[in-house]
């Protein structure tokens, strides 16, 4: 149990003690800096969003009538690199992990404070970088495969080259996070004690550390191609445009996890507190978050089955794709053992975590289907592919970020939220993504292609289904998003700890005060131990 | 050592011992994710080497072994001058950290130098890094380097400049220390690049 | 409802036995998982503020179980997929050769008697026939759902596949991999031809039920077929908008700057001239990446199109 004291009235929170512009934009406190993210993060998830509800109104009918075929590629192009690079990849790691990583466990801040205001200032510059791209925006795909990349007349040098500045701000917060983990622990917080949202993090920090800058020299050998003229990916030149495929999948099947991992630390935390048990499986969780990170390096070329790879590194990659499965499950498992014999209560949080767990599951078990060598072959490139990654990263990811921002709303903003509205707004959001999506699975089974602006009518019923969803999802997130803004000013006062959570950053006020806790807590047991006696 | 927020009010108290730690450990990292970025373009090397090896070897005949190899001694002789200034700074002698660090810089200038005076004379001869693989890759690797060599040397112009100002002693050299870090890393993707590219035959 | 397109080659059936497997064993999991789910979660819904809960951390069997058991499922599946996929990849030492060249945005292909079509491949009822494939400009995909075949074309090598068409009929033909602005226009069909309708078509007559059927269309409409199915309206609009090409609103009658200076009017002759050898005058502005379709397309097909054109006024 840990002994953190709450602060006193007369201490000013982190959000009072200092106003205006400048406190907040050359701010070094990472809760004033995870607040910053939040706020960037969600505007980019409200434009990408609003571009995917433009797209879908497109696709209600099998013609191009809303917008022309070359405007619908740079939708989807934006949709994916804003949604990827500017909202997922950075998504809970920079705003709820630069929160609560010092508070959970036990510091006043993170191992460079100035580092991580660069950071975010890098994710700055990257964002104004790609406002200027959006004049003749790309059309690659936000996997900017070559040769069309190298070859087509939009703007795809300024896209990738805001997407590499991010990357810069991806690295350093993973930077950041590893030393912060390592060395700034409170007294009596081994290893064995840390909240499994920090085990996540710090896998996904080693992630971010070791696959983001090979992400970058892939944009780079692009920009390359396109104005020095080198040709590694130009056939014409003697390149090979297979190579730009494994390098860019070598980053990108890892931030897969750099995506999804965070989520399931947020699952982690909530379902103890919700369940008032101690997490089942403490070690398994921890360490498979791990081995997840690790394996994830060796799986990229599932990407690649039918680019023209040799069959023995299709099997090879088959193969690692299904051990890193085993992990995954262990996990969902684990979490499904928390809730027996558990107290639970449905707060709005609990219900995006249990929601978490049933969409996940389905959108791991389709991974299932992609990975089998056979399987591929019909669906790659066909809306199973992205039913599959939407069920993980809105029904996976998306999830356990409402649940966070839920979850610990009132500990970062000082107020409650409505919880009736925030499980209206779940309800919006549940049945308004599984609308969208479920019927994905069965237009990629039935052969309708991805990236098509354009389909045969033949698909027509299925996609105006989806597109119906995707209008209920967004009401859903509209009414989540009042909700949050609102209580911001009209909230109730929260308590410092509303839910009655063992970790330590429910340990000290609501919202803290700028050193987080009066003194450092020690540590004596780990965050879990709920139902314990004495 | 004391480290400010950004209002000056509210200070974090540091143990410079913990900071020093901390910015190494640190700085370890950071030099794993700029082996990592080389590392894509190595791995590029060793494809397309593999794929044409008689392309590779008469190319690179075309290149100037003896400058590259002047290269590399003064390199690897800034690295020393580089270690020199890190343990005269942990020793308290700030005036040999500053000639070491000068030194260095002005090896690290002549190093740019000649690199200059390298490309230059390709493109006199009409070879440009769209000439063919191995030049983009030529091109590419030590262009990256190059660029690499330029922010060491900024970096190291800052520490020479706070060395300059008094702002290192025995107790507190942790710039010194992670600057040479970085600069030894440079030195050493150099130390690779320099026998697969000019030196393969 | 049809879960999966229809069963048109030796392997279609396999594929979705593999998919039905997957599937099979990701329900029984999805069930055990959700109804565990909704059962603990109302089971065990929270009473008082004071419940008093069990100190369960966890449960070494359960780990191994678990662990275990799905490791040894998983193992089946990648196997399961692998058996399937080996004889997807090894085509039969007689299965007959199509020549298959992408650019965007059609299909072209040559047969081994010399003949070429543009996004029609015929091919015979029960007999194997192998892709060996190729794009000329950006990477594309070769994907017919029917037969459950698909791989990517990449520029600057040559990639295969192979099927055995067992079913006769009509099948559509994808491009799977984004290629640019026409991607979701490069459609083709494969028409799978009894041995009698094939040899019909080998030697040189017109085949019913196809696009080019010279027969009982009108002019007009078969030209407006041709505009579609031929590729032509992926790169030429018929509304005056500016395209790879230009447009064909307007166009009989222009009159045309050309890449050499010259201007000239824009008569029949020029038109057929341009759809047969189009690199012989390019109009100022414009690529010359135009694929010829001398050879391709008859006399009347070339006729069908001219009598369209001049209608778009």
């Amino acid at each position: 149990m840990a002994n953190g004291t709450a602060a006193t009235i007369s201490e000013p929170s982190f959000l009072e003690y200092k106003s205006g512009f400048r406190s907040w934009f050359y701010t070094t406190d990472h809760k004033r800096i995870g607040i910053l993210y939040l706020v960037s993060i969600s505007i980019f998830f409200i434009i990408a969003g609003s571009i995917a509800i433009v797209m879908r109104a497109e696709l209600f009918t099998p013609e191009s009538d809303i917008v022309s075929p070359h405007t619908y590629n740079v939708l989807f192009t934006l949709h994916g690199s804003l949604m990827v690079f500017f909202f997922i990849v950075p998504g809970i790691s920079a705003s709820l992990g630069n929160f609560l990583i010092p508070l959970m466990i036990g510091a006043r801040d993170v191992a460079f404070p100035k580092l991580n205001l660069g950071s975010y200032w890098l994710y700055l510059i990257g964002a104004a970088i790609l406002l200027f791209a959006l004049l003749e925006p790309a059309d690659t795909g936000w996997t900017f495969y070559t040769p069309y990349s190298a070859k087509t007349n939009t703007n795809v040098i300024l896209l990738t080259l805001g997407i590499f500045v991010l990357g810069f701000s991806s690295i350093l917060t993973g930077l950041n996070f590893i030393v912060t983990i390592h060395k700034m622990r409170a007294p009596g917080m081994t290893w064995h004690r840390l909240p499994l949202f920090i085990w996540a993090l710090y896998s996904t920090a080693i992630l971010q550390l070791l696959a983001t800058p090979v992400v970058g020299i892939t944009l780079l050998l692009l920009i390359a191609e396109r104005t020095l003229g080198i040709g590694f990916f130009d056939p014409d030149k003697g390149g090979d445009p297979v190579l730009f495929q494994n390098f860019f999948w070598f980053y990108s099947h890892p931030a897969v996890y750099i995506m999804i991992i965070p989520a399931m630390g947020v699952i982690s935390e909530i379902l103890p507190v919700f369940s008032r048990k101690p997490i089942f499986g403490y070690k398994a969780i921890a360490y498979s978050s791990v081995a997840i990170a690790i394996i994830s390096f060796f799986v990229w070329a599932h990407h690649l089955f039918v680019a023209g790879i040799s069959e023995t590194a299709a099997i090879i990659f088959s193969f690692l794709t299904f051990l890193v499965a085993v992990p995954t499950a262990i996990k969902v498992f684990n979490w499904l053992a928390t809730l027996y014999k558990g107290s639970i209560q449905f707060h709005s949080a609990m219900l995006y975590a249990l929601s978490f767990l049933f969409l996940f599951t389905v959108g791991g078990l389709t991974g299932l289907h992609v990975g089998a060598l056979a399987a591929d072959i019909h669906l790659h490139d066909t809306y199973f592919v992205v039913a599959h990654m939407h069920y993980v990263m809105i029904g996976g990811t998306v999830m356990g970020f409402f649940g966070a921002l839920h979850f610990w709303y009132p500990k970062w903003f000082g107020k409650m939220l409505d919880d009736t509205l925030g499980k209206i707004a779940w309800f919006f959001v549940f049945i308004g993504f599984n609308v969208t999506f479920f019927p994905q699975f069965f237009l990629g089974v039935q052969g309708m292609p991805r990236r098509y602006a354009t389909y045969l009518p033949e698909f027509e019923p299925l996609m105006k289904l989806s597109t119906i969803g995707s209008w209920i999802l967004a009401i859903g997130m509209i009414i989540m998003a009042y909700n949050l803004i609102k209580s911001l000013y009209s909230g109730e006062k929260a308590p410092d700890n509303p839910y009655n959570s063992l970790s330590l950053e429910w340990q000290t006020s609501s919202p803290p005060i700028l050193e987080n806790f009066k003194e450092i807590p020690v540590v004596t047991d780990w965050s879990y131990g709920y139902g314990k006696k004495g | 050592m004391e480290q400010l927020t950004a209002d000056h009010v509210h200070v974090h108290h540091i143990d410079p011992v913990e900071e020093y730690e901390q910015s190494k450990f640190g700085m370890w990292l950071f030099l794993g994710t700029e082996i990592l970025l080389f590392g894509g373009l190595f791995a590029t090397y060793a494809i397309f080497r593999a794929k044409y090896p008689e392309m590779f070897h008469l190319d690179h005949l075309k290149l100037d072994w003896e400058l590259g190899a002047l290269n590399t001694i003064i390199l690897i002789g800034s690295s020393m001058t580089m270690a020199i200034g890190v343990t005269a700074s942990k020793k308290g002698n700030n005036k040999l950290l500053i000639i070491m660090l000068a030194i260095t810089i002005i090896c690290g200038l002549v190093f740019g130098f000649n690199k200059y005076l390298e490309y230059t004379a390709k493109f006199a001869h009409h070879i440009y890094p769209d000439t063919s693989i191995f030049f983009s890759l030529y091109f590419m690797m030590t262009g990256l380097h190059m660029l690499h060599v330029f922010i060491g040397l900024i970096v190291l112009l800052i520490i020479m400049i706070l060395a300059i100002k008094g702002r290192y002693s025995a107790s507190y050299n942790t710039h010194v220390e992670v600057g040479g870090l970085y600069w030894h890393l440079i030195d050493l993707i150099w130390i690779y690049l320099f026998p697969l590219l000019y030196l393969i035959g | 409802m049809n879960w999966v397109p229809e069963v048109a080659s030796s392997f279609a059936g396999k594929v979705d036995g593999v998919l039905w497997f997957v599937t099979v064993l990701s329900i029984v999991f999805f069930i055990l998982i959700t109804v565990l789910l909704i059962y603990f979660s109302f089971k065990y819904k929270r009473k008082t503020e004071n419940d008093e809960t069990p100190y369960i951390t966890g449960n070494q069997t359960l780990e191994i179980i678990w662990t275990v058991i799905p490791s040894i499922l998983l193992f089946v599946i990648f196997a399961y997929g692998l058996i399937v996929y080996k004889e997807m990849r090894t085509p039969p030492g007689d299965a007959v050769e199509v020549n298959v060249t992408a650019k965007q945005w059609i299909w072209i292909f040559k047969y081994q008697n010399g003949k070429s079509t543009i996004n029609e491949l015929f091919v015979q009822h029960n007999r194997p026939v192998k892709m060996v494939m190729r794009a000329d400009d950006v990477l594309h995909s070769f994907f017919v759902p029917a037969f459950r075949v698909k791989q990517d074309l990449v520029p600057g090598m040559y990639t295969q596949l192979w099927f055995n068409p067992t079913k006769v009929g009509t099948y559509d033909l994808f491009c799977a991999e984004y290629c640019g602005t026409g991607h979701s226009q490069m459609l083709a069909k494969v028409y799978v031809m009894s041995p009698e309708a094939f040899s019909r078509w080998e030697k040189g007559d017109e085949e019913e039920g196809t696009i080019g059927t010279a027969v009982t269309k009108a002019s007009e409409e078969l030209g407006k077929d041709l505009y579609k199915n031929k590729g032509c309206i992926a790169c030429h609009s018929i509304d005056g908008s500016v395209g790879v090409g230009p447009s064909l609103k307007a166009l009989f009658g222009k009159n045309e700057s050309l890449q050499d200076g010259t201007t000239l009017e824009v008569d029949e002759n020029y038109l057929r001239e341009s759809i047969l050898i189009p690199q012989a005058k390019v109009v100022s502005g414009f690529a010359p990446v135009m694929p010829a379709f001398k050879g391709i397309l008859t006399d009347e097909e070339v006729d069908a199109l001219i009598v369209y054109i001049k209608s778009l006024k």
